[in-house]
């Protein structure tokens, strides 16, 4: 159990009346990447967005099952999803940094969630495990909506990081990226690895099997196949998953 | 109450969560009771308006010109000046605010007299009312010799809804799908005939829908009225656009300013009546509102 | 021919404010002739129609800015409230209940609200601080801000709209409350379109006229008591057409000079506000 980070049981996600996520079951070992594939649609996204309740922002979507951290179920009544987001960061497709400064935006995380030690320090430690510090030291009082596309991402990323999350989850990061600025990110998220436990949604296949260690293919709201990433991609046991990788849908 | 996840309290961060949801739910109760405080001023000043002038509201009060007698005192002449009113501000203020959404929809190039006519209509939708009241007074009034007429008060208030007309006429010319006039202009129509057979007739509702609101407000006005010299006590209506005439709202104004408690009920009288009048405008502005989205949305 | 006519439409609207300019200025340029401008701006005594005549116009100023001041204190934080309930909290069906609502209360005629000030807000006024006239600042103040909650929520609330679902859920992701996500990103990320929403109203409580005229009084007067008479900038313009002042005649031309005045300050606001405005769209789309 504690080289566990993440086990969903039975998880399932409604839209109103449709099913978007179906009885998932699957766990996320910790200090690992995990990529989740599949075609657009196949609830990917939706299954990360269970895994820090960001779905309980949408009105029509309905959870059920468990989603199990640390031996307590994210989705109790009981439990705060407030703590929960604290706990398991989360980096979105685009960019979105805050219109404050750059140091500002590493802050904000420490400034409401009552962080004790020091404010620049940590700022300044978030920085540089996103790689952007050289970058930015020099300019922490400038609006972060003046950096690149790539910049902003890793800006999100510290910011992410500020928090001290124990999971990192990346819903398709570089999507919106150049591919130098997407090759930055994939050599960010090999470094964080040692530290974090990372889930990164991806449409790229390629960058699912350069990332992540172990991947699970979605398809219509279902985990078809889950399991080592070089097995996956090489060897697959199910024919959707070979059908899928091949380029043959999707 | 919430529980704490595993191994939380053992990092740097305290979080405090207890105290940032109560935070949260007194700010909620603080927005929620600011929208409840205009719900309660709407109300209040319903009911008190009701309280007030529902006894009066008769027959005869309608029917009734104006009078230093409380009691057979009646808002004819000023009803049938609102309506003059109306008409004239409609006949005068649509074709020029039309004109003006179609010139700067379809026809302007986007260059800086067209720019500057843009911000001029929305800088003019902000100057007060009784600004264009004193132009009034001025230019129809005095320069053009209209005098104190309903004439003269339709000017004004013409310019006063123009703003607002052209605005959401060019709104809804603007949401005439393009595709539209490539079809017209493919087969061989004019610019003018484009506009006049394909645009218009679709635009129409929603630029009708503009109209009644912007009467609407021109219906309510008393300022600019009052600057351009609408008498208070007419005892007739007016026969054509240069007689001088009251409206409702200088009614109102004028009953709600004499001390008499009688003349305070009259006036809550023909505010049940001008809100009355009010209320069915809009609503038929949102039923045209309805049907033209059902339309479109087809 | 056609272009020509839909032309001219186009450039009444321009005509118009070239009319309330000229007007308003040749008017003032007789009136100034015989009052120094000096006079006019700094006097602190606003009499013209004694026959002790004064025109400073600071005490018409000082009753303006007075309610202006207070309906401010009213309308822009219950405005702006509103706007965050509807944005960030309001479940559809309620804001659906919650605008129309607005807008019947932004419809309702002013001289409805004059009404209401002497008839409901008055007298609650007169029990509360016993010995209070019948004419206070204070009914005035509290009907115009109420009159202008509905601008001050439907604008501010067009910017809150406006900003990215993206920012809201970074700082959701990180661990903010909906209180924290709403005070800490939303509203300054909006800030300069609620700006620009807080100067239109501001520039609304100016030019209100027959609110004010009807509760505020008419005693131009250098105050900061709101339970006292007061006189605006629009309430004297009102007084004069209401009188039977010869035309021509220097007590007609204060109408101008004043309302020449009142037209500058809303302008200049309105133009800033709808700067701003341009430019927290330009931001965002």
């Amino acid at each position: 159990m504690s080289d566990i980070a993440l086990r969903t049981e039975e998880l399932s996600v409604w839209y109103g009346s449709t099913q978007a996520v179906k009885e998932i079951t699957l766990d996320v070992p910790k200090n690992q990447v995990v990529a989740f594939i599949g075609p657009s649609g196949c609830g990917k996204s939706t299954l990360l967005r269970c895994f820090n309740r960001m779905n309980d922002l949408i009105p029509v979507a309905r959870v059920g099952g468990k989603v199990l951290f640390g031996g307590a179920n994210l989705y109790d009544e009981a439990v705060d999803p407030v703590e929960v987001r604290r706990r398991i960061g989360m980096v979105f497709q685009k960019p979105n940094p805050f219109p404050k400064t750059i140091y500002e935006n590493v802050a904000f995380g420490l400034r409401i969630n009552g962080f004790t030690g020091n404010l620049d320090e940590q700022v300044e430690r978030s920085l540089r495990a996103a790689a952007i510090w050289d970058e930015v030291k020099d300019r922490l009082q400038d609006s972060a909506l003046g950096l690149s596309g790539g910049q902003q991402q890793r800006l999100c990323i510290a910011r992410a990081l500020a928090v001290e999350p124990e999971i990192l989850l990346m819903d398709e990061p570089a999507s919106a990226l150049d591919p130098i600025a997407t090759s930055r990110i994939e050599d960010l998220i090999a470094e964080l690895k040692t530290d974090y436990t990372i889930v990164i949604v991806t449409h790229n296949m390629q960058q699912a099997a350069r990332v992540s260690d172990l991947t699970a293919f979605l398809y219509l709201g279902e985990l078809i196949e889950y399991g080592v990433t070089q097995r996956l991609f090489t060897n697959p046991t199910e024919e959707r998953t070979e059908q899928y990788i091949t380029g043959r849908f999707g | 109450m919430s529980v704490s996840l595993p191994g939380a309290g053992q990092e740097r961060f305290r979080p405090r969560l207890a105290r940032r949801h109560r935070t949260g739910r007194i700010f909620r109760y603080l927005c929620l009771a600011s929208i409840a405080f205009s719900v309660a001023v709407l109300i209040a000043l319903l009911v008190d308006v009701a309280v007030d002038g529902l006894r009066w509201l008769s027959l005869d009060f309608l029917t009734r010109y104006p009078s230093r007698i409380p009691a057979r005192a009646g808002i004819k002449s000023a009803i049938l000046g609102s309506l003059w009113m109306m008409g004239l501000t409609a006949a005068m203020s649509f074709p020029l605010g039309v004109g003006a959404a179609i010139y700067l929809e379809e026809y302007s190039k986007k260059n800086r007299l067209t720019g500057l006519i843009q911000t001029n209509i929305a800088n003019l939708a902000g100057v007060p009312s009784i600004v264009y009241g004193i132009l009034g007074l001025a230019i129809f009034v005095r320069y053009l010799g209209f005098g104190r007429s309903v004439l003269a008060g339709a000017a004004t208030l013409a310019l006063l809804v123009l703003p607002v007309v052209i605005i959401s006429a060019q709104e809804a010319i603007r949401a005439v799908p393009t595709s539209l006039r490539e079809a017209a202009y493919g087969v061989g129509a004019t610019r003018w005939q484009t506009v006049r057979h394909h645009v218009l007739p679709v635009a129409m509702p929603g630029i009708l829908t503009g109209m009644i609101l912007s009467l609407s407000r021109a219906i309510g006005e008393t300022a600019p009225l009052i600057m351009i010299g609408a008498l208070t006590f007419i005892a007739f209506p007016p026969t054509s656009p240069m007689d001088p005439f009251t409206v409702l709202p200088i009614q109102i104004f004028n009953w709600t300013a004499k001390p008499q408690a009688e003349f305070h009920e009259l006036a809550a009288g023909a505010i049940i009546v001008l809100l009355v009048v009010l209320l069915l405008m809009n609503a038929s502005a949102i039923v045209m509102r309805n049907r033209y989205r059902a339309r479109r949305d087809q | 021919m056609i272009a020509t006519l839909l032309f001219a439409c186009g450039l009444v609207s321009v005509l118009t404010t070239i009319g309330i300019v000229v007007v308003l200025v040749t008017e003032s340029v007789g009136f100034f002739r015989q009052v120094p401008i000096r006079e006019f701006l700094t006097g602190t005594r606003w009499a013209p129609l004694f026959s002790d005549q004064a025109f400073g116009i600071l005490p018409l100023l000082n009753g303006t800015l007075l309610i202006a001041f207070g309906s401010m204190v009213i309308a822009l934080p219950v405005g702006l409230t509103s706007a965050i309930y509807m944005s960030e909290y309001a479940s559809p069906r309620v804001r659906g209940t919650v605008k129309p609502i607005l807008e019947v209360l932004a419809g309702i005629p002013t001289v409805v609200y004059g009404y209401f000030a002497l008839m409901f807000v008055t007298p609650i006024i007169r029990q509360v601080f016993p010995g209070t006239g019948i004419y206070n600042a204070a009914a005035g103040a509290i009907v115009v801000g109420i009159m202008i909650i509905p601008m001050v929520a439907s604008l501010s609330e067009d910017a809150l709209s406006a900003v990215p679902r993206a920012l809201r859920e970074a700082a959701y992701g990180l661990g903010a409350t909906r209180f924290e996500v709403s005070t800490r990103v939303v509203v300054p990320a909006a800030l300069s379109g609620i700006a620009a929403s807080f100067i239109l109203a501001i520039s609304r409580a100016v030019g209100e006229t027959m609110a004010v005229t009807l509760a505020a009084g008419a005693t131009p007067r250098m105050t900061l008591n709101f339970l006292e008479s007061v006189q605006t900038m629009t309430a004297y313009i009102v007084q004069v057409s209401l009188g039977e002042t010869p035309h021509g005649s220097l007590e007609y031309q204060t109408i101008f000079a004043v309302g020449l005045v009142l037209f500058v300050i809303t302008l200049g606001m309105n133009v800033v506000s709808n700067r701003i405005t341009a430019r927290f769209r330009e931001a965002y789309e």
